[in-house]
């Protein structure tokens, strides 16, 4: 069977293949890049995510750390060098043009193939968002390198090779992949996957400035609007500390209440698992697991989901797991820390009446006198 | 107009098994269905010709099994299918599938015309990669818009296509030109019933099936295993959590005792927690 990602170890005529024969052309790519996300002058957290990563790969293969960034001329740019520093960059290249003022992809594949073939990285790492997702494949097929998309887990082999390990059939195995020949050796990983590296106070280093080879006229697709979601918007899911999640278990659309009501009594934001929004009970960003969100919460409270293997994935990173399911063999107690056998829809409003009794600013003072 | 859709048979990865000693993947008995977001990109086209006229070639490469999908395809109402098959593809990544069917399309192009729009959906439920899309627009130097939520308006005449696209935290309205390739959403449309009319015309229908010589590949250390960087080193099971959930005991607890052992669990784990808590209730 093909696959655009291999589900078995490839036959043996393709063993020769596994040799690390690297053309001559590739011996002296060096250093572990990381794209610097820069949407609408917002840095994204996956790229700090990924500097951290990307520190330890450097560290092993004893070379320096770089941040990619580009961006429109001006104050945002310039700072997202700055945070790559903060974050552990040792250099720095930069790209300036206004016509990278929003993501297309026809000047970011031309300005980041071009610095690729300048200065030659052995690893490039971009975050698995849609516009790192667009950007990788197009310029993974330009160099004709290997590209692993969505890896959990990456690291340096004993022959200096990048090993990066991806779930394949939706999580039910992983699978460690080497781009052995081609260089550079290039991966995708989700936002929320990499912890979060703390946050140093690195002085701004090395900059290498280079210009775009491409004109405005030269760029086909035109930006004609960006419509933000929002305050509202569903962008921080990832990134919240305390999440509670519904899924079918919750039974009816009007049980979903609960659940977000529990939620804003704690000041968590909310999700759930993938049939809640194949029913339309809620928006498809919100759902969590393999085809939606990952999260990393410090709290992550699963009220009536099963915990298939799909949702699983997204949510094992997490702190603290506490499952509420009626079904003592459901699967998600095999990886939550704290399990209660019982009915969510009874349980979810006296958990935020006790919630809400014991945070109140009023009972707090109580307990403080 | 002239529409290509690529689309994928894939294993139904709900109802995949992995043998417990072996970690490889039992396939016997799991049923194929077409990826599920092509089926998106693959309404979007339908629509598309119905409003404009034209044709809808659908192509998937794959193990000769894979007409089943393509026969699927035709009952929803597209033209003509093409089966792109031959063991050198055997073991492609994302690099070599980009490949064979950037070729398949030129010829495909060739054959039956210069398509206008390329369709692939966002990315495979088993692969998940969502690289094969950008790769096919790089090979064949088409514009990519990924990630398309909405086909806007498209302009045959003036070879003009407008459409809104998901990015972070928003949603981007493009413009581009034609020829150009689109890799759809979830969501955005659901696949018709297609009419008896369609079910009896894909029955009877033929199936193009091409080799790599067919496809006009005649390089064929740009296919299969050969053709790919990347290797796969070791498939292995996810790791067990050691020990299960702390279960806490129900027996004869009202909803509040047990609300209670809870939240005084959470704290016991992760005391921090509770003075991080905001309180935005009543
Ligand atoms: C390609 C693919 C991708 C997928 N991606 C995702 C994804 O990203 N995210 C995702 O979540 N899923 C995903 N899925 C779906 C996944 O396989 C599961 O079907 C889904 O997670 C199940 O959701 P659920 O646990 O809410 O529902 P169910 O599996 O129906 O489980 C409901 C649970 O609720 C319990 N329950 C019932 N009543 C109550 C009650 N009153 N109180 C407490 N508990 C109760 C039941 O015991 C059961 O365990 C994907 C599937 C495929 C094939």
């Amino acid at each position: 069977m093909l696959s655009t990602n291999r589900e078995s170890p490839p036959p043996a005529a393709g063993r020769a293949a596994m040799k690390k024969e690297l053309a001559d052309q590739f011996k002296d790519h060096r250093h572990v890049w990381v794209f610097i996300e820069l949407e609408r002058d917002q840095v994204h957290p996956v790229s700090f995510e990924l500097l951290g990563e990307g520190r330890k790969l450097a560290d092993k293969l004893g070379v320096q750390l770089a941040g990619v960034v580009l961006g429109p001329p001006g104050e945002a740019t310039w700072f997202a060098i700055a945070e790559a520093f903060a974050y552990g960059a040792d250099l720095a290249y930069i790209v300036e043009a206004p016509l990278l003022a929003d993501y297309r992809n026809e000047p970011f594949t031309k300005a980041l193939t071009d610095l690729v073939t300048n200065y030659k990285p052995e690893i490039l790492l971009l975050g698995a968002t849609t516009l790192g997702r667009d950007l990788a494949g197009s310029v993974a097929t330009t160099l004709l390198t290997g590209l692993t998309a969505d890896c959990t887990e990456l690291d340096v082999d004993a022959d200096g090779s990048l090993a990066a390990t991806r779930p394949t059939f939706g999580g039910s195995l992983l699978c460690t992949i080497y781009t052995l020949n081609c260089r550079p050796q290039m991966a995708t990983v989700r936002p929320r996957v990499m912890a979060m590296p703390p946050r140093g106070n690195n002085k701004i280093g090395r900059v290498i400035q280079h210009k775009v080879s491409m004109i405005e006229e030269e760029i086909v697709t035109k930006v004609l609007g960006f419509l933000s979601d929002g305050q509202s918007a569903t962008a921080n899911l990832a990134y919240a500390d305390v999440v509670v999640a519904g899924g079918l278990g919750l039974g009816a659309v009007e049980n979903v209440k609960l659940m977000k009501k529990l939620a804003r009594t704690i000041g968590a934001d909310y999700g759930c698992s993938r049939p809640l929004v194949q029913k339309g009970w809620m928006p498809a960003d919100r759902q969590i697991g393999q085809t939606g969100k990952t999260i990393r919460p410090k709290l992550y409270i699963a009220a009536g989901i099963s915990g298939a293997i799909q949702h699983r994935v997204g949510v094992e990173g997490a702190d603290l797991i506490l499952a509420i399911n009626t079904d003592p063999n459901a699967p998600i107690f095999d990886f939550a820390h704290l399990g209660v056998v019982t009915d969510a829809i009874r349980l979810l409003p006296s958990l935020t009446e006790l919630f809400t009794h014991r945070l109140s600013p009023h009972s707090r003072d109580k307990l403080a006198n | 107009m002239h529409i290509v859709i690529c689309i994928k048979q894939v294993p139904d990865s709900a109802q995949i098994r992995v043998h417990p000693v072996t970690n490889t993947i039992m396939r016997q008995g799991v049923p194929t269905i077409i990826n599920p977001y092509d089926l998106f990109a693959l309404e979007e086209a339908l629509q598309l010709r119905d409003r404009h006229g034209g044709e809808v070639t659908v192509l998937t490469m794959g193990p000769p099994m894979a007409e089943d999908a393509l026969r699927k395809a035709l009952t929803y109402g597209a033209d003509r299918a093409v089966l792109l098959t031959d063991r050198h593809f055997a073991g492609s990544d994302t690099l070599a599938t980009s490949f064979a069917l950037s070729r398949a399309i030129a010829k495909i192009g060739e054959a039956f015309g210069t398509p206008d729009i390329v369709f692939t959906g966002k990315q495979t439920i088993d692969g998940d990669t969502a690289q094969v899309g950008p790769g096919i627009a790089k090979r064949l130097d088409l514009l990519q818009l990924t990630y398309v939520a909405k086909i806007v308006s498209v302009d045959i005449n003036g070879r003009e296509i407008t459409v809104e696209r998901r990015s972070e935290g928003g949603t981007q309205t493009l413009m581009s030109k034609l020829p150009c390739l689109i890799t759809m959403l979830e969501g955005t449309n659901e696949i018709r019933r297609g009419s008896l009319d369609d079910a009896l015309r894909a029955a009877r229908s033929q199936i193009v099936k091409w080799n790599a010589a067919d496809a006009g590949i005649e390089d064929l250390a740009k296919c299969g295993l050969r053709g790919s960087p990347t290797v796969v080193k070791r498939v292995f099971a996810p790791p067990e959590r050691a020990e299960k959930a702390e279960q806490i005991d129900t027996a004869e607890k009202t909803p509040r005792d047990l609300a209670e052992e809870l939240i005084a669990g959470i704290f016991l784990r992760q005391p921090a927690l509770e003075s991080e808590l905001a309180f935005d209730g009543e």
